[in-house]
C-alpha cells in the first residue's frame, strides 16, 4: 500500500455521496455510488455526471501550434479550422504504435487544448515537449483544470437551463463558452458513453460547485468509473492501456477513421502506410458470449486453439450479456465468426460482432 | 448492515443455517454489498460433493468475480434455481430468498468452528 493515490477536486463530494472508492490509474476514484448497473442505465435513459478531473489537459500555444500538432497527431487539423471545433485524434510513435488517443479542441487563435488519458499524462507531455519548437508553449493544465462529464439524453436540457437565456447548444464536436449558473466554463459536445452529452471544462476551484449544481437536477445520477467502463465498452470506444497501447497501430485497432488517408508527414505515417498496404495481421474485434462474463486476459479460442486474449471484457447492462474486445488473426475478424472464450473452467461460445456493441441515439464514433 | 444471529458465518463470507442434517448456504449481506450488483451465479449440481474450504461455485458482479468457498463438507441436495434468472436476489435478500445451495451435512461438528453473527461482525470490522 505504498502507492500514494492522487485525489481529484471532487474527492470530498464522492465521500459525501457514499461512493465506494477504488484505486484507478493512480487516482482514488468512485467505483460506484448506488450501483454500476443503475448508474449505467441512468446515462442511457436520462443523465449521469462523471468526475473526469483525473484526465490530462494540455494547452499548446504559439505561432507554430498548427504545424506542430499537424505533425504530432494523426487526424487532419484542417477539419477543425474554425474556433470551437474539436476532433478525436491519435498520437503515434515512429513505429506507428499508439502513445495516446486524445480529443483536440481548437480553443483560440494559435491555441489548442488536448485531453488525454490520465495515466499517459507524463508520457504525453514529455513526448510533446521534447519535440516542440522553442517558440511553442506546451503546458500541462491538468492540475488547475476541472473536467466533468454530463452524459445522457437529458444532458443538453440541463446545461441549457444552467446557462440561461440566449445560450445555444454547441453541435457535436464543438465547444461553447458558457456561464453555468455563475461558473465560467467551456461546454464541449463530446463524450465516451455513446449517448448525447457534454464534457465541461472549468477551473479546478469551480469543480465542486459545478458538480453540486448539476446534481441538484433530480434526473441526474452520479456515475462512477464502474459504469464509465461498461458505457464506453458498449459504445465501442477503445481504452488506452487495454485495447490500445504502444504495441498496436491504428489500423489493427480499427481506428483508421482518425488517420485520414490523404494525410502524410505525421509521426508514424510510414509505418501506418505499410500496415495499410499489407493489411494488419491481427484486428481488434468485438465478441459477445452466450454465457458468463469474459474478463481481461482470458484466452480467446478458435476451435479449441488459442488465437488471442481478451483486451476489455465486462457485463453489458444493456444487452444483459458478456461482451469483450480481443485482438485475433485478421482471418477471424469478420462479424459472425464463431470463437470461444475460456472463462475459467468453462469454454463459452462467442461470436464476433461489429462495434459498437450498442447502437444508440447519438453514437458518435465517426 | 445486519447479520442475523440465527445462523453461522465463515471468514469467506458465507452464512449457514442447519435444519436436521441439511444446511442452507448463502453469502452475507456484507459480501453482497462489497460485490455490488450480482449478475451471474454459477452453482454446483444436485448430488455434487462439497469439500470444506474449497470452491463450490462462483459469483460475479459487473466488476469482479469471486469464488464461493464451502464452509462445510457434504452433498448438494438442492440448488436455488431462481438465481439463474434473477441473480439480483442475492443483493436484495442475501439472507433469505438469495440462498444458494442446500447441503446434507453428515458431521455437524464442522459448524462449531464457524463464527457467530457478533464474531463475524467483529471479523469484518478488523479486516
Amino acid at each position: 500500500m505504498a502507492e500514494q493515490l492522487n485525489r481529484t477536486p471532487l474527492y470530498d463530494e464522492h465521500l459525501a455521496l457514499g461512493a465506494r472508492m477504488v484505486p484507478c490509474v493512480g487516482w482514488e476514484m468512485p467505483l460506484w455510488y448506488s450501483g454500476i448497473i443503475e448508474e449505467h442505465r441512468a446515462v442511457r435513459r436520462s443523465a449521469g455526471v462523471l468526475d473526469l478531473c483525473h484526465m490530462a489537459e494540455f494547452r499548446v500555444f504559439g505561432f507554430s501550434a498548427f504545424d506542430f500538432l499537424q505533425h504530432m497527431l494523426t487526424n487532419d487539423l484542417h477539419q477543425i479550422a474554425e474556433l470551437g471545433q474539436a476532433q478525436r485524434t491519435l498520437m503515434l510513435d515512429e513505429a506507428g504504435h499508439i502513445i495516446d488517443d486524445l480529443v483536440v479542441y481548437h480553443t483560440g487563435d494559435l491555441e489548442y487544448m488536448m485531453v488525454g488519458n490520465a495515466d499517459n499524462r507524463a508520457s504525453d507531455l514529455a513526448w510533446l515537449q521534447e519535440r516542440a519548437p522553442a517558440d511553442l508553449e506546451v503546458v500541462d493544465e491538468s492540475d488547475r483544470t476541472a473536467l466533468i462529464g454530463l452524459q445522457g439524453p437529458d444532458s443538453l436540457g440541463i446545461i441549457a437551463e444552467l446557462a440561461g437565456e440566449g445560450w445555444r447548444a454547441p453541435g457535436p464536436f464543438r465547444i461553447a463558452e458558457s456561464m453555468l449558473d455563475t461558473i465560467p466554463a467551456l461546454v464541449a459536445r463530446t463524450g465516451f458513453t455513446g449517448e448525447d452529452g457534454v464534457q465541461i471544462v472549468s477551473g479546478a476551484r469551480h469543480a465542486a460547485a459545478l458538480w453540486r449544481v448539476i446534481l441538484s437536477f433530480p434526473e441526474v445520477m452520479p456515475v462512477g468509473v464502474g459504469a464509465r467502463e461498461t458505457l464506453r465498452l458498449e459504445a465501442g470506444y477503445r481504452l488506452h492501456g487495454r485495447d490500445i497501447d504502444r504495441t498496436v497501430d491504428p489500423v489493427s485497432a480499427g481506428l483508421d477513421t482518425f488517420v485520414p488517408l490523404a494525410k502524410a508527414g505525421y509521426v508514424g505515417a510510414q509505418a501506418v502506410e505499410k500496415i495499410r498496404a499489407e493489411g494488419p495481421e491481427r484486428r481488434l474485434v468485438g465478441v459477445r458470449v452466450d454465457e458468463g462474463i469474459p474478463r481481461q486476459g482470458f484466452s480467446v479460442l478458435r476451435e479449441g486453439v488459442e488465437v488471442g486474449k481478451v483486451a476489455s471484457g465486462t457485463y453489458s447492462p444493456t444487452l444483459e450479456a458478456g461482451i469483450a474486445t480481443a485482438y485475433v488473426p485478421a482471418e477471424y475478424s469478420a462479424p459472425g465468426t464463431s470463437l470461444e472464450i475460456a472463462i475459467r473452467k468453462k469454454t463459452a461460445a462467442a461470436t464476433v460482432v461489429a462495434l459498437p456493441f450498442v447502437q444508440d441515439a447519438t453514437s458518435s464514433l465517426s | 448492515m445486519a447479520h442475523p444471529s440465527d445462523r453461522s458465518y465463515s471468514k469467506d463470507h458465507e452464512w449457514l443455517t442447519i435444519d436436521g442434517d441439511v444446511a442452507t448456504i448463502g453469502i452475507s449481506d456484507f459480501a453482497q454489498d462489497q460485490l455490488g450488483e450480482v449478475v451471474y451465479v454459477d452453482l454446483p449440481s444436485e448430488g455434487d460433493g462439497l469439500i470444506s474450504g474449497e470452491a463450490f461455485g462462483e459469483i460475479e458482479s459487473v466488476k469482479s468475480v469471486s469464488e464461493l468457498i464451502a464452509p462445510v463438507s457434504g452433498e448438494v441436495v438442492e440448488i436455488n434455481d431462481s438465481l439463474g434468472d434473477a441473480p439480483e436476489t442475492v443483493n436484495q435478500d442475501p439472507h433469505g430468498a438469495g440462498w444458494m445451495i442446500k447441503v446434507r451435512v453428515p458431521d455437524d461438528s464442522q459448524i462449531d468452528s464457524m463464527l457467530s453473527a457478533d464474531e463475524y461482525d467483529a471479523f469484518i470490522t478488523e479486516s
